[in-house]
């Protein structure tokens, strides 16, 4: 059945004596504020939300059979269409995840590689993500414009060395598929030395800017307690005071070299997420200069990994990985034949959306919008 | 953190008729799991996450996997004394696997930051009993994964809140992450009155589909 776009509803008290009307709307799919094909039905009582079920599966392509259908090395392309605002940081999970599998070593070079590229991608997603949540607030265009100008320029690197802006489809079990030269690490040596400015620059216009202030602090607040219960991840379970950070914990990769912060809210509104995000991009910041000074020579790739005709020995994994939107997961099964046997993706931005509901209800109709915005969701990856 | 086995000890001194079982990995860097019986899982669930050393408070993944009725083949070296010499034979064994769905939780910690400890619960069967036990009263952030494994494998979470299709959309039927899914050709099928259409439609839909004759146009 086709979603009716609203329904007028008897409100009811507790005897079930009628005392009003309840509107039921359908939010989406169709909606640029929904930041892909996502719907939500809401229930409101005047313009309190009293329900509200996100609708999800209108990209739904079933990523995991497809995975299950192909060879390892073939899913490393289908990855890049997960999240596809971060697609070097969903290769990574992908080839941390098999390398774990298969027990394969990654040359020093290529682990700096991937932290330059990784940290580059929380870059851009986190400037991307600031300009559309004020975008749904309201401040049309302009900052949105502002922060893709700056994502172009990191995009601009990527395609460099990998060939492509957004589906990089760059990193490979046991390294990386291309090295990058010189030229390219003082082009981005030189990005990250202007990329401070910009942020001064933006946090000058929204940190104190009246209107946001008075539209994310104090809204939707979330407990530690909720946050963990709900398996809340990335910068939306930091910004409800939670010390969680898997680069930190796991130490996947060369994480334990680099001095680096975890930046932590207390209230976990949306003005802490905000400010989480442009935390965590200074502390990037931090960690592209430390990267960007020590990377040494070398090969890119393991001489020993074998691409074609892959097959790893029986047995299961679960790697894991922090991107930008949260954990980001692969758990494989693999049955010592040439295709994964189980394909599993751990989505972050489908199961931070597990309490949506929550974390609206009691709010405004037009908090809806810049909740969902902060959630930071991609529906690539929602859906798969 | 303690080993598993030291868990499953614990596990099984604090509650009384449960019976777990350790899977082991063969991976160099593989995490083995607990397999529990479906009927215990909610109370080891509760006592994973509330229990002091563990307060596994965190579950990361939850996942299905389908495990269709199969043969296994495994080769055992056995010696055997061939005319006084002894000999190392490889020796075949095939062993039939039930055929049932497997539901895996990752659980971590946030506040002691240890894990994984990977649970696994197992159905029946694959046709009538697919019923396990929810855990999202436990780990509320399961509700949406568990809704994902009920629409893609089938299998019922008993407790849930709200179990209902959530990738595919409701009148779907089937459950496409099974190994023996057929996908229809066409999933928005209609009756056309091609001919190679309806050759094709009559293999996924048994009911017998009359084409509409479409009256003649007279010159």
């Amino acid at each position: 059945m086709p979603p009716k776009s609203f329904e007028v509803k008897p409100k009811l008290d507790e005897s079930g004596s009628s005392i009003g009307e309840l509107l039921e709307i359908s939010m989406g799919p169709h909606h640029p504020s929904t930041h892909g094909v996502f719907r939500m039905d809401v229930v409101l009582d005047g313009e309190k939300v009293v329900k509200l079920k996100p609708v999800c599966g209108y990209l739904h392509r079933n990523h995991e059979k497809i995975g299950e259908n192909i060879s390892y090395l073939a899913s490393m392309p289908y990855t890049d269409r997960l999240d596809y605002f971060c697609s070097m940081t969903n290769n990574w999970a992908y080839a941390l995840t098999i390398e774990k599998l298969a027990g394969l070593a990654v040359p020093e070079r290529a682990e700096y590689i991937r932290v330059i590229m990784a940290e580059l991608t929380r870059l851009q997603n986190h400037t991307s993500l600031i300009g559309f949540f004020v975008h749904d607030m309201g401040a049309l265009g302009t900052p949105l414009m502002y922060a893709f100008r700056e994502r172009e320029k990191i995009l601009d690197l990527f395609e460099e060395v990998s060939g492509a802006r957004m589906m990089c489809n760059y990193m490979r079990f046991g390294g990386v598929r291309v090295d990058v030269n010189d030229e390219w690490l003082a082009r981005t040596k030189q990005l990250v030395a202007n990329y401070g400015r910009f942020l001064d620059e933006f946090e000058t216009f929204l940190n104190e800017n009246e209107i946001l202030l008075a539209r994310t602090q104090g809204v939707s607040p979330l407990t530690k307690e909720q946050a963990i219960n709900a398996s809340l991840t990335g910068p939306l379970l930091r910004a409800a005071g939670v010390n969680y950070d898997v680069r930190k914990v796991d130490k996947y990769g060369i994480y334990s070299r680099f001095d680096f912060k975890v930046p932590l809210g207390e209230h976990g509104d949306l003005y802490d997420r905000y400010m989480m995000r442009v935390l965590e991009m200074r502390e990037s910041i931090k960690i592209l200069n430390q990267a960007l000074r020590d990377i040494p020579g070398g090969p890119v790739m393991d001489p020993k990994a074998k691409l074609r005709g892959f097959r790893p020995k029986p047995g299961e994994v679960y790697g894991r990985i922090e991107s930008p939107k949260g954990e980001l997961g692969f758990y494989i099964i693999s049955d010592g034949g040439p295709n994964p046997y189980r394909y599993r993706v751990r989505p972050p931005s489908f199961i931070n959306i597990t309490i949506l509901e929550d974390m609206c209800l009691g709010h405004r109709v037009a908090d809806v919008i810049v909740i969902l915005g902060s959630v930071d969701i991609v529906l690539g990856e929602v859906d798969r | 953190m303690e080993t598993l086995e030291q868990i499953k000890l614990r596990i099984e001194s604090a509650l009384p008729l449960t019976k777990l079982d350790i899977l082991p990995n063969e991976c160099p860097a593989g995490e083995r799991s607990l397999v529990v019986d479906a009927s215990r899982g909610l109370d080891v669930a509760k006592f994973l996450r509330d229990d002091a050393q563990l307060k596994l408070d965190y579950c990361s993944n939850v996942t299905g996997i389908d495990w269709p009725e199969a043969k296994i083949k495994t080769k055992v070296k056995k010696k055997v004394v061939v005319e006084g010499v002894e000999k190392e034979v490889e020796e075949t064994i095939e062993t039939l696997r039930s055929g049932h769905l497997e539901v895996v939780y990752h659980l971590y910690s946030m506040e002691l930051k240890h894990g994984p400890i990977v649970l696994r619960m197992r159905t029946a069967n694959r046709t009538d009993q697919t019923h396990l036990p929810s855990l999202t009263p436990v780990w509320r952030g399961a509700e949406f994964q568990e809704r994902e494994i009920y629409d893609l494998y089938g299998v019922i979470f008993d407790g849930h809140p709200d179990l209902r299709r959530i990738l595919m959309w409701d009148e779907f039927v089937g459950f496409p992450m099974r190994r023996d899914y057929v996908a229809p050709d066409d999933f928005e099928y209609e009756p056309t009155p091609h001919d190679e259409v309806l050759v094709e439609a009559k293999k996924h839909y048994p009911v017998e589909v009359k084409a509409e004759v479409k009256p003649e146009v007279k010159a």
